[in-house]
């Protein structure tokens, strides 16, 4: 069995700024399906926010203003504002450790403007900011080889949960297939996103929702599920993102009239009002035959921006366009389409990153989560552009230090391993004997279709009705699938096969607590109900286990500031 | 019909690779990852191969196509059909070791960026804020940044594929990327450790590496910035640098390369071993009637070459 004081999953931004706390005083197993760098942290490009006021005079409360609108008032107000005030620090630290940041003529660094905040706040890297901070992180993760070790490609099953305590995890090493049991006095989860459960998804193939599934599965319920945000510029099909900020420069939407039609939307904003609302005003576009062509996509136009500008701030956009559909944006608009982009809920959290599982916020002791697979919640009901890096730094380096304290106090909490070993080898032989004429692909691309047809931009209760009895549907044909490789050797089939399983009881949650919710609030919007209700749904959704059924909670949510208004732009 | 030749290995079923042979239209627009995944869903599950992100940053899928490194989500599939030809190979990357089908060993390639010190190093206590740079100091270190740690350069990298203890492109670009960045403080000792055998000197310059880095990372030409850098510090007591400044002062003098004397002046006058290492060099050539004629003529129009290099500054 292998043993570490403190395990982190995930090594994206999140997992790795928790590693680089714990490191400081503890030994520290750092765990991840793909390199460190290959995380999808590294695919974000427009910025990380901080009222740094380098460009323009700033302030937290501005910050925390623009979030909590941004967020439909979901969000909780005293978590937001130790997040805003926490950014700036946040943000030097980074340059310290060397991150790449794009820079002003006195040599500060530059910030530019982003869809919901009312100044320009996004620090960026030309437009590989992700990339910019996840291999600075990267760096200094190798730094410190001596006290993090790295466990890349390794596949985390499950949760150990002993007594109401969390004392590890049950892995898979991908390389050779050995499962292994890891004991930890404490587990922080940075899994990530779980984008991939819809058809056009701007996420990576990585994105599938394993560790939000592995806390559900351990009885932790999951909050806010319903919130998923679609971004307005996924490449038209792929869902490849063309980021925000070639909005930011001055980018138009355009319809198939060639109209800027955000003027109809957002007439104050105009492109840069908040996504939800810029992606809504897409899909209606496209849903009354004004996308371009009378298909399903519309115009993001730069051409007036000009080659030496886009060279500069959008060179990777180019490119993408360049090298996915032959379209260079210099000369030609780029077709788009809103594409799932990110997840607002996941493993509730406080602000310290200590998992918490009602409404009391009582603690599942010994787990820790951040970044996009938990809620925090400093989002709400849409996350505005370039908070959700510097959610996962932030709330990563809390959760580690957390963690660390924790784990400072207590001893290895008992583990009965070869029962828990047993438990993940009974499952993968579980799959290996499934005999059935079902194809993965198939089911995969059903639960997709549907997710995207009938719980994406629009929902409404028949559609959702429909779109969980055939996920449910799904559930049964999977267990009716067949395996091709059965080997140990870097079976990437087999973790295919359990990311699905994931993903549909993931896509089951969310489509159950967009049933539940009877209102429109930030990326939620149901056209049987299309106003906020705050009378009725003030509240965060937890969805629970339950008897092989799934259970809805709610719990308040926590307004300081803020009082809820009307949320025009 | 397009076929997809691809070399398969699994040493749990079979000792030997082997070439298999998938046959399909191409979908319009697929990239060659999505044609991989074609196969892997709908005909054979059992190909294995890495991806994520599928938008060309994550670094995951670099594989050979025709013989070269490339990333599979960044290639058009229709584009590897040239020349009338119906046929794309697909084969893992070169220069690691195969673990299973297109999936290789990538333990040395990180163990050399290790090798770099690949982090910052200024131990002065950072200030409040940020440390300042200028855009323009920013934009030295920009294409260095986007090295995706894919493997592409390392893989089709000449001189790897004959020494592997050559610290190679992608190490090197990552060395580059901290010696050019101005809040680095190790500059002279970074130059001094890439100086010694394995490091920058070893790179014969011949740019394939450039060709198929997906990114602006381009590594040559970082191994390049580097070697100017070094050369900047002073750090010319080793081969290589001997080599470059020898070759410099040989056309300065002569408008021309003394081929004689610079694997000589490159060793160093008083570097016995080394000079004699080169000996069978010399012999071999002269065996061959390679070696260049023993009086070095100047070529006429040396003042101009002369001229050009005052222009430069040398
Ligand atoms: C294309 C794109 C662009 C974006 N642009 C921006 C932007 O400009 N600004 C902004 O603020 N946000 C942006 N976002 C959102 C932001 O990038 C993410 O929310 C954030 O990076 C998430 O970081 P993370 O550390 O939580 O997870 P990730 O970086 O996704 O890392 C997840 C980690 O978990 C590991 N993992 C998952 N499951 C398992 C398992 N079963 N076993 C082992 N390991 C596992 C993975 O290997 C990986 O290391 C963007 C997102 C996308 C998709
Ligand atoms: S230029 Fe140098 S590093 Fe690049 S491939 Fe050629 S020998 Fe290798
Ligand atoms: S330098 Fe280019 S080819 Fe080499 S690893 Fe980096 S991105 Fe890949
Ligand atoms: S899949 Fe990420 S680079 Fe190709």
């Amino acid at each position: 069995m292998i043993k570490h004081d403190v395990l982190i999953v995930g090594a994206g931004l999140a997992g790795m700024r928790a590693a680089l706390e714990v490191c400081k005083e503890l030994d520290v197993g750092l765990l991840t399906k793909v390199y460190p760098s290959r995380s999808h942290s590294g695919a974000a490009q427009g910025g990380i926010a901080a009222a740094l006021g380098n460009s323009e005079d700033d302030s937290w409360e501005e910050h925390m203003f623009d979030t909590v609108k941004g967020g439909d008032y979901l969000n909780d107000q005293d978590a937001v504002e130790e997040y805003v005030k926490a950014a700036p620090e946040v943000i030097y630290e980074l340059e310290h450790m060397g991150c790449a940041f794009s820079r002003t003529e006195d040599g500060k660094i530059a910030q530019r403007s982003f869809g919901g905040h009312s100044k320009p706040r996004a620090c960026f890297s030309a437009d590989r900011t992700g990339h910019a901070i996840l291999h600075a992180l990267h760096e200094q993760v190798l730094k410190h080889a001596k006290s993090i070790k790295v466990y890349s490609e390794w596949y985390m099953h499950q949760l150990v949960v002993e007594e109401g305590r969390c004392c590890g995890v049950v892995v898979s090493n991908i390389r050779t297939g050995e499962v292994e049991v890891i004991h930890a006095k404490a587990v922080i989860f940075a899994t990530g996103g779980y984008g991939r459960v819809f058809q056009i998804t701007t996420n990576a193939f990585a994105g599938t929702a394993d560790g939000a599934i592995a806390a559900f599965r351990a009885g932790v319920p999951l909050e806010d599920c319903e919130f998923v945000q679609f971004h307005p510029s996924g490449l038209y099909r792929q869902g490849i993102l063309f980021s925000e900020a070639a909005r930011g420069e001055g980018g138009y939407l355009l319809n198939g009239k060639g109209e800027r039609f955000m003027e109809q939307y957002a007439p104050s904003r105009m492109e840069l009002a908040p996504r939800d609302i810029v992606a809504r005003a897409e899909q209606s576009e496209i849903d009354a035959g004004r996308g371009v062509n009378g298909e399903d996509y519309i115009h993001l136009d730069l051409r007036h921006l000009g080659e030496a500008r886009i060279m500069e701030r959008l060179p990777q956009i180019r490119q993408l366009g360049i090298d996915f559909i032959g379209v260079d944006c210099v000369k030609d608009p780029l077709p788009i389409q809103p594409s799932a982009h990110y997840s607002m809920g996941g493993i509730p959290t406080d602000m310290f990153g200590q998992v918490i599982i009602d409404a009391d916020k009582t603690p599942l002791k010994g787990f820790f989560a951040a970044g996009e697979c938990a809620c925090v919640s400093v989002h709400g009901a849409n996350r505005l552009g370039t908070n959700s890096l510097l959610d996962a730094t932030v709330f990563g380096g809390r959760a580690g230090r957390t963690a660390l304290e924790y784990a400072k106090k207590v001893e290895f909490g008992k583990i009965n391993g070869s029962h828990e070993k047993a438990r993940v080898l009974d499952q993968i032989e579980e799959i290996f004997q499934r005999d059935g004429t079902e194809s993965y692909n198939q089911i995969r691309n059903e639960m997709k279709e549907v997710m995207m047809d009938k719980c994406g931009v629009f929902r409404d209760e028949e559609n959702l009705k429909s779109c969980i009895s055939t996920i449910q549907g799904l559930k049964e044909r999977y267990k009716k699938g067949k395996v091709t490789d059965k080997g140990q050797l870097f079976n990437s089939e087999l973790y295919e096969i359990v990311e699905l399983g994931n993903m549909l009881e993931m896509a089951e949650i969310i489509s159950t607590a967009a049933l539940a919710r009877q209102e429109s609030r930030g990326g939620h919007h149901r056209t049987d109900f299309p106003k906020r209700d705050d009378e009725n749904f003030l509240k965060h959704s937890l969805v629970y286990p339950k008897d092989g059924q799934l259970e809805l909670k709610y719990k308040p949510v926590v307004v300081t500031r803020y009082q809820p208004k009307e949320r025009t732009y | 019909m397009a076929k997809f030749r691809i070399k398969r290995f699994n040493p749990e079923k079979q000792a030997d690779p082997y070439y298999e042979e998938f046959d399909f239209e191409i979908p319009e627009g697929a990239t060659l990852l999505d044609c991989l995944n074609h196969i892997k869903w709908n005909m054979d599950g059992a190909l294995t191969y890495r991806m994520s992100c599928r938008s060309a940053i994550c670094g995951s899928c670099a594989v050979k196509g025709n013989g070269h490194a490339l990333l599979a989500c960044q290639k058009q599939a229709a584009h590897l059909l040239k020349d009338g030809s119906d046929t794309i190979t697909i084969e893992p990357l070169g220069n690691m070791p195969v673990i299973k089908d297109l999936v290789t060993d990538f333990k040395q390639f990180w163990e050399k960026i290790d090798q770099v010190k690949p982090y910052l190093q200024n131990n002065e206590k950072p200030p409040a804020q940020e440390r300042e740079q200028s855009p323009q100091q920013f934009k030295k270190i920009d294409d260095a940044t986007t090295c995706i740690m894919c493997g592409a350069c390392y893989s089709d990298c000449q001189v790897l594929a004959v020494d592997n203890k050559f610290l190679g492109p992608a190490a090197l670009a990552k060395a580059q990327r901290f010696v050019g960045d101005s809040r680095d403080q190790a500059t002279r000792e970074r130059v001094k450790e890439l100086s010694k055998p394995g490091g920058m000197w070893d790179c014969t310059h011949c740019a394939e590496c450039v060709e198929r880095c997906p990114k602006p990372a381009e590594p040559f030409y970082r191994i390049k910035g580097l070697m100017e850098s070094a050369l900047k510090e002073g750090v010319t007591n080793n081969v290589g640098a001997r080599h470059a400044l020898s070759f410099v002062n040989s056309v300065k003098h002569s408008g021309r390369l003394n081929e004689n004397k610079i694997p000589i002046e490159s060793m160093g006058y008083f570097n016995i071993k080394g000079l004699l290492d080169l000996l069978p060099v010399g012999l071999r050539m002269l065996l061959k009637m390679k070696i260049p004629p023993i009086i070095h003529k100047p070529i006429d129009d040396v003042k101009d070459v002369q001229r050009i290099f005052e222009e430069f500054g040398e």
